[in-house]
């Protein structure tokens, strides 16, 4: 994308860090429990609080689920890497220092295709993945002179996924959290709900004049807790830098946050103020070595990722490629459409998945989960239709009395008498009887003004209630007129 | 290699330390001390050897995914310098 400016055309250069908590039972480093929202302290071990004596044993679920991870993002998986230690002082982190890892990450080099709103996809480069334990949350707004520190969130497992600077613009950036969040939900290793605090995301962005290829300093924005919000932040950061450099100003790599409220980045700390983390291997952790056959065993696992989905519903389900899309982002939805469309014509279930269910989901303010239209039910709504028992227009009637009731709509039209009439006899009846009333349109239409066959094909569908089949009734008119 | 009284102020604050202004000059000769015994190290030729993490050839002993600890607030809080409803209570501090 091309910003213009005063001075010339200047383009965004953006990566990302995504730290990602693991699904677990337990920690990653001790065996309390991960779950949310309990009360203050109640999911604490006196490893987590960094007790004297205590030391950190590794939850080899935390490692399986970076494996999957590391598979999804099509990276490399290192078979030997190393947990380091980060130090720094904060009331959140009881050691003093993160457990981490730094040189040797378990997961190297990977890929992530995203697809962007002209249909087109592009790939993004990953740099590399690594685990390491989540620090306690601490509330400020509970007191003006006192932080309460709540430490059930450390030592939860996190992964963070750091991209290459391949982002030109923030619709990118959006469109890879959501691909990224996607596959995380597929492989079922972090739920990637980002108000929730378990996916996070710092961007770091640069501009430059069109043609540059060096970079330029960039500001890190921490935290960002929405895709929304990220693409605000990216924005509206590289409006600022170009305005600071085309005011004759020099911009120095800096720490910003996002104010949702006024939608701009703050300041936070110039780069001199930077932590000095003074990393080194973790000594109370051996380095952590996988062999081929377990990793081989990971891959065996794996489920059917969304672009693979993607990729299959368009060639054997006649999906077009943004029916596709639309469908395989969510998990739930894919696995709901693939149920519906068993049997019958892939493409129509899409149309009525993406029209009428999605609009009644919204409507009632519903997940997939907790539709009243079963995946079966919709497929056999479809099927209706394909085998002329029943009208498009119809079956708009059954889909509501459905979605209210629960119903089988096989069993809706039977009880309701809603079934097509393809009886030739009948509508030529109902035929005769519409030409009869209205012979002065009859003679009209004979003189010129065919556009009235519309007309006629209407009045005989709403004489037999809905009820008559289209295509006789054209047929009929035709000859009769 | 040798520290100064600017690193040492550096280190000192990074580690959370208070160091009194007069002993700054002393703690930066002790530093040096220490440093260059250990700078013998670098008379070793590791040219083409990979950095050694770990002394012993011992796997990494891992654990099952089980809960086994929890709702222990009040043995974790025991040492808490203040603790108020279940927090741990610390000056504030925003960044």
């Amino acid at each position: 994308m091309i910003l213009e400016g005063k001075t010339g055309n200047w383009e965004i250069v953006c990566g990302l860090e995504i730290h990602c908590q693991i699904i677990s039972k337990s920690k990653i480093f001790s065996s309390a429990s991960t779950n949310f929202g309990c009360d203050a302290n109640q999911n604490v071990s006196f490893v987590d609080v960094a007790m004297p004596g205590m030391l950190p044993t590794l939850n080899m679920e935390c490692v399986n689920q970076a494996v999957k991870t590391g598979l999804g993002l099509r990276a490399q998986i290192n078979k030997y890497s190393v947990f380091s230690r980060k130090n720094y002082f904060y009331a959140d982190l009881p050691q003093g220092y993160q457990i981490t890892q730094f040189e040797y990450p378990i997961v190297g080099e990977g890929i992530v295709s995203i697809d962007l709103e002209d249909g087109s996809t592009k790939d993004i480069r990953i740099e590399r993945m690594h685990i390491e334990q989540d620090t306690g949350k601490s509330l400020h707004d509970m007191s003006p002179t006192k932080s309460f520190i709540d430490f059930n969130r450390a030592g939860v497992g996190l992964m963070e996924i750091v991209t290459r600077p391949d982002f030109s613009s923030s619709e990118e950036a959006g469109a890879f959290l959501k691909k990224l969040r996607s596959i995380l939900r597929y492989l079922g290793t972090c739920d990637g709900n980002m108000d929730e605090g378990s996916m996070r995301c710092d961007a770091s962005v640069s501009v430059r004049k069109v043609g540059e290829t060096g970079f330029r300093p960039r500001a890190e924005i921490k935290n960002v807790n929405s895709v929304k919000f990220v693409m605000q932040a990216i924005d509206a950061e590289a409006k600022r830098q170009i305005e600071v450099y085309e005011n004759g100003e020099e911009f120095e790599q800096e720490t910003r946050q996002f104010d949702p409220v006024s939608g701009q980045t703050k300041f936070m700390r110039k780069k001199e103020f930077a932590h000095d983390y003074r990393y080194f291997p973790e000594p109370d952790l051996p380095p952590l070595v996988l062999s081929d056959e377990y990793i081989e065993e990971i891959k065996n696992q794996l489920p059917e990722l969304p672009d693979a989905k993607k990729a299959r519903f368009i060639e054997t389900m006649g999906l077009t490629k943004y029916d596709a899309m639309v469908i395989c982002e969510n998990k739930e939805t894919a696995e709901f459409f693939e149920k519906a469309a068993n049997g019958h014509d892939g493409k129509k279930v899409a149309n009525w998945l993406m029209g009428d269910f999605f609009a009644m989901l919204n409507r009632k303010n519903l997940t997939i989960d907790n539709s009243p239209v079963s995946a079966e039910n919709l497929g056999k709504l479809v099927d209706l239709i394909e085998k002329n028992i029943i009208s498009g227009k119809i079956a708009k009637d059954v889909f509501e009395i459905m979605s209210e009731t629960g119903e089988d709509p096989e069993k809706i039209v039977e009880e309701k008498g809603l079934k097509q009439v393809t009886d030739t006899s009948a509508i030529e009846a109902i035929v005769d009887m519409v030409i009869a009333n209205n012979l002065d349109n009859v003679t009209a239409f004979r003189n010129g003004k065919t556009n009235l066959k519309g007309w006629f094909v209407g009045q005989v569908i709403k004489e037999s209630k809905g009820k008559a089949n289209p295509q006789i009734v054209n047929e009929l008119l035709d000859k009769k007129l | 290699m040798a520290i100064d009284t600017q690193t040492v102020i550096k280190i000192a604050s990074l580690s959370r330390l208070k160091i009194d202004e007069d002993k700054v000059e002393a703690t930066k000769d002790e530093f040096n001390k220490i440093i260059n015994w250990v700078e013998q190290l670098s008379e070793v030729d590791t040219d083409g050897v990979e950095p050694m993490f770990a002394v012993n050839d011992t796997q990494l002993a891992c654990r099952e995914d089980i809960v086994v600890e929890g709702n222990q607030a009040d043995k974790i809080l025991k040492n808490a310098p203040i603790a108020e409803y279940d927090y741990f209570v610390v000056p504030k501090v925003v960044e």
